[in-house]
């Protein structure tokens, strides 16, 4: 019988263990260890794929239907504690429902807030901060004083205006991620674009007679595109928190779409009774964010290095 | 520097301007009379209102309106509380403002600490639990921190208080929750802060004249890498402003943001005006004032 590399040989009775053999703790840490730092974007990213794979399939994998109703098994306990119900993994909501089912299909409103962040706000703000410093003068006055305006509001109490005049939902969100992300998008492509505007390749651009939506398009944007990149992937994290924390408050998504912001206010009532579902919703919006946190950081280290303070 | 001052003030007040037109363009878009008249009103008595509310007249028009009552502090009643607004919001602010402050001084109590401890023990393991702490702090949801708390400290060991605003226990958890973001964010830039400074020429000439290494960094090498750390108060500030929506909720404290949460379902706009106006005007005094202490802080920046 061939013994796995590296495991511990039971020792005959009344012998002392060999002082030099592993203990039971190197061990652990020698196969905590196969987490080596230069392997954590690539969890990462694998993380995301997860969200990805989760939101696009969710119909084909979630073991319940999510929005299926069953007040016999309300409240259960996920799998390992007592008194759990068999095939509901991570146990039941107030209304009976599959939890594991509900995450796997809030990932969708995840993915889709975010690339809406990402797109609309980052495409917006990156033509604003463009406009701003290649013109510069008066308009760059005016986008400026309008990126402050933004910003002195809170986002949430836009949010809270919005979804009183125009009634919550998922368009509200879309609309207060857009308003509230632009800025700083706009802010810092202006600054890059600033010291571009002077750099030869452009004014030869000038000379040679290209319009200035080309020039913008085809000689700056290029190059400003990797600080897009990595001003997208560092907003994902908070983008998500955000759209979790809107519909928590009741300003996003509605019942019965589903997202896990929306799962933490149902769970809210019940809490005293149940701990499941108020932390197991949680801890996908933190994994998530935790994954778009360490990979936008690697892409921050990887295409900018310039950037370490972002 | 008087210069800079009137610019700066100038620019605050812009701000603040174009964050209530802003504010009152959004809330047009829905209609009070619905709100504020019986179902079964007829067109008349819609027609009444309207011309008593001065919502016949140009939208530009009825908002110099607006903004003229609103520096005479009028901003009407609010629908729901058949009270002056701008006094109930001025009746709350002192509670969000206690909170806010409280969360600042439990994010600086432990950023400072974590910040420097893990700039000068580079690469250690309570360098690695930092920034595992921050990775953490800034995945997690304030509003989930304080759900947490609420069923850890307080439904399974009962130590304390849920809700309310009664005495110093009541305020510790709500300030956690609002503090947790912040403490990431300043943990991550005063270490890396840190780490200019103490390889800088002045913090070696003070070892190399034995200067004890507790005065070192706890004195000179801190002082100086405060300074971006002052500089991003304001926006930490302005976030806590923020998220004080949501766990003024959670935690059920009688603040201004609460009051705004309610307002928002109770659709009555005079009050969420008010209230969001206040958050960009507190958003816009902060940012102010941490600029022009940068000077005082730091010689060498001169605004001139």
């Amino acid at each position: 019988m061939t013994e796995p590399v590296g495991h511990r040989t039971p020792q005959p009775a009344g012998h002392p263990a060999d002082p030099l053999a592993p203990s039971g703790l190197a061990l652990l840490l020698r196969r905590f260890r196969l987490i080596r730092v230069g392997r954590v974007p690539w969890i990462a990213g694998g993380l995301l794929l997860l969200l990805v794979f989760c939101a696009l399939f969710a119909d084909l994998i979630v073991p319940w239907d999510p929005t299926a109703l069953n007040l016999g098994k309300a409240l259960k306990p996920p799998i390992w504690e007592d008194g759990s119900v068999p095939g509901h993994v991570l146990g039941t909501d107030n209304l009976g429902r599959d939890i594991l089912s509900r995450i796997i299909q809030g990932a969708q409103v995840t993915l889709e807030v975010g690339l809406y962040a990402i797109v609309l706000s980052g495409g917006i703000g990156a033509l604003m901060g463009m406009i701003s410093a290649y013109f510069g003068g008066v308009v760059d006055a005016v986008i400026m004083r309008l990126v402050d305006i933004q910003m002195s509001i809170p986002s949430i109490a836009l949010a809270l205006v919005l979804a009183a005049a125009l009634s919550p939902g998922m368009s509200t969100v879309i609309v207060v991620i857009v308003l509230s992300y632009w800025t700083w998008y706009a802010r810092i492509v202006r600054g890059e674009v600033l010291s571009l505007r002077e750099r030869d390749f452009v004014k030869l651009a000038r000379v040679a007679g290209c319009s200035t939506p080309v020039i913008l398009w085809r000689h700056i944007l290029p190059n400003v595109i990797n600080t897009l990149l990595v001003l997208a992937s560092l907003q994902l994290g908070s983008v998500i928190i955000f759209e979790a924390t809107l519909s928590f408050l009741g300003l996003g998504v509605q019942s019965p779409d589903m997202s896990w912001g929306l799962m933490l206010n149902d769970a809210r009532p019940y809490m005293t009774r149940a701990w499941w579902p108020i932390t197991l919703p949680g801890i996908a919006i933190m994994i998530v964010c935790l994954a778009a946190n360490v990979f936008g950081d690697w892409m921050r280290d990887t295409l900018d290095p310039r950037r370490r303070q972002l | 520097m008087l210069n800079y001052l009137i610019k700066r003030i100038l620019q605050g007040v812009i701000s603040i301007v174009g964050a209530s037109a802003i504010i009152f363009a959004i809330s047009r878009l829905d209609d009070p009379t619905l709100l504020l008249l019986p179902i079964d009103a007829t067109p008349e008595m819609v027609e009444n209102l309207r011309q008593r509310l001065g919502l016949d007249l140009p939208i530009v028009q009825q908002y110099l309106i607006f903004l003229g009552n609103a520096l005479q502090g009028d901003f009407g009643n609010s629908y729901r509380w058949e009270q002056p607004a701008l006094a109930l919001i001025l009746d709350r602010l002192p509670a969000t403002l206690e909170l806010a402050f409280a969360g600042l001084v439990f994010a600086l109590a432990l950023a400072i600490p974590f910040g420097v401890l893990s700039a000068v023990y580079r690469d250690s393991w309570f360098d690695n639990f930092a920034k595992l702490f921050a990775m953490l702090g800034q995945a997690m949801p304030n509003f989930w921190v304080g759900l947490l708390l609420i069923l850890f400290v307080s439904v399974n060991l009962g130590w304390l208080p849920a809700f309310g605003r009664e005495g110093f226990d009541s305020l510790i958890m709500p300030a956690i929750a609002l503090g947790w973001y912040p403490v990431a964010a300043m943990t991550r830039m005063l270490r890396s802060t840190m780490l200019d400074v103490l390889d800088s020429d002045h913090v070696r000439m003070a070892r190399a004249i034995g200067v004890p290494n507790r005065v070192v960094v706890w004195k000179y090498a801190l002082r100086n890498a405060a300074v971006p750390l002052v500089t991003m108060l304001g926006i930490y500030f302005a976030n806590m402003l923020s998220g004080a929506f949501v766990v003024e909720v959670i935690f059920a404290w009688p603040g201004m943001g609460r009051m705004v949460v309610e307002a928002m379902f109770a659709r009555d706009f005079p009050l969420l005006q008010v209230g969001v106006l206040f958050s960009a005007i507190l958003f816009v005094v902060v940012n102010l004032l941490v600029d022009l202490s940068y000077g005082v802080l730091d010689p060498r920046i001169r605004h001139d």
